[in-house]
């Protein structure tokens, strides 16, 4: 199951940097959304895939989720939920100011 | 008792937040900004004479005892950085009371700052390298919105690269970090370094450690991954500018530092003979890049990256001396960096352009900018007896020692080139025929920039009164023990 998991962030990331490539700012951003669902599938598989008891801790239980990955994923979710939209929001206006989306054009507007 | 410890940080948290409250009465947000920076920085004061009077102070937030919970450790490097981050921001609250427009203050600009200086100083004092990540993202959110206060176009392109290029790092730095809990299990800094010495950093940890490195070396510009700083730093206002040049290249290298002192120390001549060579190519990029340029602000931008380089010659070299000297000139260029965005600001301002072709003999018209301005490029440069002189000493001396002689050698050299881009531009804007200026000069303005310069002045005139407390933080860094039974011990108890 963690070979899967490793495999498939691993084609996040690919795809997410081949989206930050790109030259169209929607993409890039599209491209940060994908590379941080592979950062989070990341945090999870290396807290290892357990089945079992909920991560609360009891004498009982033989095998259980570790808690702390799944913290710091809902931490990160949070943030990267905050970049994303404050992105998102600076490319629509980034896009009313310059007229354009395309990273490539904003090179020649020297205002000084 | 410990609780002592989150108060820089909430202070300016819970003020910022109180202050959107009453965003349209802009006198009532400048006095509160000032208010509560005023009380921080006395605070901070007051946290650094505790602590290095009664010893390092330990906050387990929520009482989850030390490898669990999250810990806010307050150690003599920590504090010595929030004052610093303290006294910078106030001076640039002083500073954008006149210069910067009126517009631009009622954008949330007051508490955006006072949000970057929550993440500046939380990032310092944090135990903990998740928690590290998070208060990089709260500066970083707050630096986003700064840098983009505005709305120029010029700062929509230079904003869309920084933004990108800092994002790419951040999620860098969570995959770094759960890397590093699948292979220790801990994310709690004093356990990692325990748990990282137990195995002499075998295998896979030294990947980590530079992987770590390249997200540090990303946020402090370090030689290759500096392209995204001198431009993207000039295009905010100047005052913006003088924030981000003092603080957030200071948190990468304070990163690198803490973790490459405590955590990765078991393969020096791996990874800090590589720092010695990036600290070289960082300053002769950065020299190279202000002496490129005729753009005033861009040429102190580009300043920003020797300094860098002679920091990283000090992790570099890694000896007691070499520590002390890197927090002695990171405190120095904190200030003096500010300093200099301040007057090139004011200087650009006063002159209406910022390109030094179109300026000459303003000393006639602003004696006073063009003395400090003076002034504040021998601290920078290096000359005796200012703080630039005595950070590079030390620095240099303990590389000499170690036998770095080439990267010795560069310093030196890049020194030279610093000072003589920096005079440049006193030459060009204050000599020469007399223009008429198109805008006066604040006199609060210049002031904070003049609190600034006589702080680099007094560490370097002072050196014998300030030099023994960081030479204390020096041996701290040296010695990690110290550190992990500060943390440890107290979760035992």
């Amino acid at each position: 199951m963690e070979i899967v998991m490793c495999i498939l962030a691993g084609s996040l990331f690919a795809a997410g940097i081949y989206m930050l490539l790109q030259k169209q700012l929607l993409r890039v951003i599209l491209g940060t959304a994908l590379l941080s669902h592979g950062a989070h599938l990341f945090i999870l598989t290396m807290g290892k895939l357990n089945r079992g008891a909920p991560p609360v801790l009891e004498k009982a239980a033989e095998s259980y989720t570790d808690p702390l990955p799944q913290a710091l994923i809902l931490t990160s979710i949070v943030i990267s939920f905050g970049v994303t939209s404050f992105l998102l929001v600076l490319a629509y206006r980034a896009y009313q100011t310059n007229h354009t989306d395309r990273m490539d054009e904003l090179k020649g507007l020297e205002d000084e | 008792m410990s609780n002592l410890v989150i108060i820089p940080i909430l202070l300016p948290l819970f003020t910022a937040v109180l202050m959107l409250l009453f965003k349209y009465n802009l006198n009532r947000t400048k006095q509160a900004a000032a208010a509560a920076l005023l009380l921080n920085t006395f605070y901070s004061a007051f946290l650094v004479y505790r602590v290095f009077s009664q010893g390092p102070i330990v906050l387990e937030t929520g009482g989850w005892k030390a490898p669990y919970g999250i810990v806010l450790v307050a150690d003599y490097l920590s504090v010595l950085l929030v004052l610093a981050a303290n006294v910078v921001t106030s001076a640039a609250i002083l500073y954008a009371f006149h210069t910067l427009e009126q517009r631009l203050q009622k954008f949330y600009f007051y508490p955006l700052v006072l949000l970057l200086l929550t993440g500046v100083s939380g990032a310092f004092m944090t135990g903990d390298l998740f928690n590290l990540f998070v208060f990089f993202e709260v500066l970083l959110m707050a630096s986003y919105a700064l840098i983009i206060l505005g709305g120029s176009k010029q700062q929509f392109r230079e904003s869309l690269k920084y933004i990108i290029l800092n994002l790419f790092s951040s999620i860098l730095f969570v995959t770094t970090v759960s890397f590093l809990y699948s292979v220790t299990g801990t994310v709690n800094m004093a356990q990692l370094a325990e748990r990282v010495a137990e195995v002499e950093q075998r295998g896979v940890l030294t990947g980590i450690g530079i992987l770590l490195f390249i997200v540090f070396a990303t946020k402090g510009a370090l030689f290759p991954l500096y392209f995204w700083l001198p431009k993207s730093y000039t295009a905010p206002p100047s005052v913006i500018s003088a924030l981000f040049g003092a603080l957030l290249t200071k948190v990468g290298i304070y990163s690198i530092l803490r973790v490459f002192s405590l955590i990765f120390v078991h393969k020096l001549e791996l990874t800090h003979s590589f720092f010695l060579v990036l600290a070289a190519l960082t300053m002769l990029a950065g020299v190279i890049g202000a002496l490129s340029t005729n753009n005033v602000k861009l040429i102190i931008a580009y300043n920003i990256l020797p300094a860098i380089g002679f920091m990283m010659i000090g992790i570099g070299t890694f000896s007691a001396d070499s520590l002390a000297g890197t927090i002695y000139y990171l405190l120095h260029d904190m200030g003096i960096k500010a300093a200099l965005f301040f007057l090139a600001g004011l200087l650009a301002m006063h002159a209406g352009t910022s390109d030094l072709r179109k300026m000459s003999g303003y000393i006639h018209s602003a004696p006073v900018l063009g003395w400090l301005f003076f002034l504040s490029c021998l601290v920078l440069a290096g000359l005796p007896p200012f703080s630039g002189f005595i950070g590079k000493l030390i620095l240099l001396k303990s590389a000499m020692l170690e036998g770095h002689y080439t990267v010795t050698g560069i310093g030196l050299f890049s020194s030279l080139l610093i000072l003589f881009s920096v005079i440049r531009i006193f030459i060009g804007a204050f000599w020469g025929e007399h223009q008429e200026p198109k805008h006066p000069i604040p006199k609060t303005a210049l002031a904070s920039a003049g609190a600034l310069v006589a702080i680099g002045v007094f560490m370097g005139i002072g050196a014998e009164s300030v030099y023994p407390w960081i030479q204390i933080a020096g041996d701290w860094l040296n010695d990690p023990s110290g550190y992990i039974s500060t943390v440890l011990k107290e979760g035992a108890e």
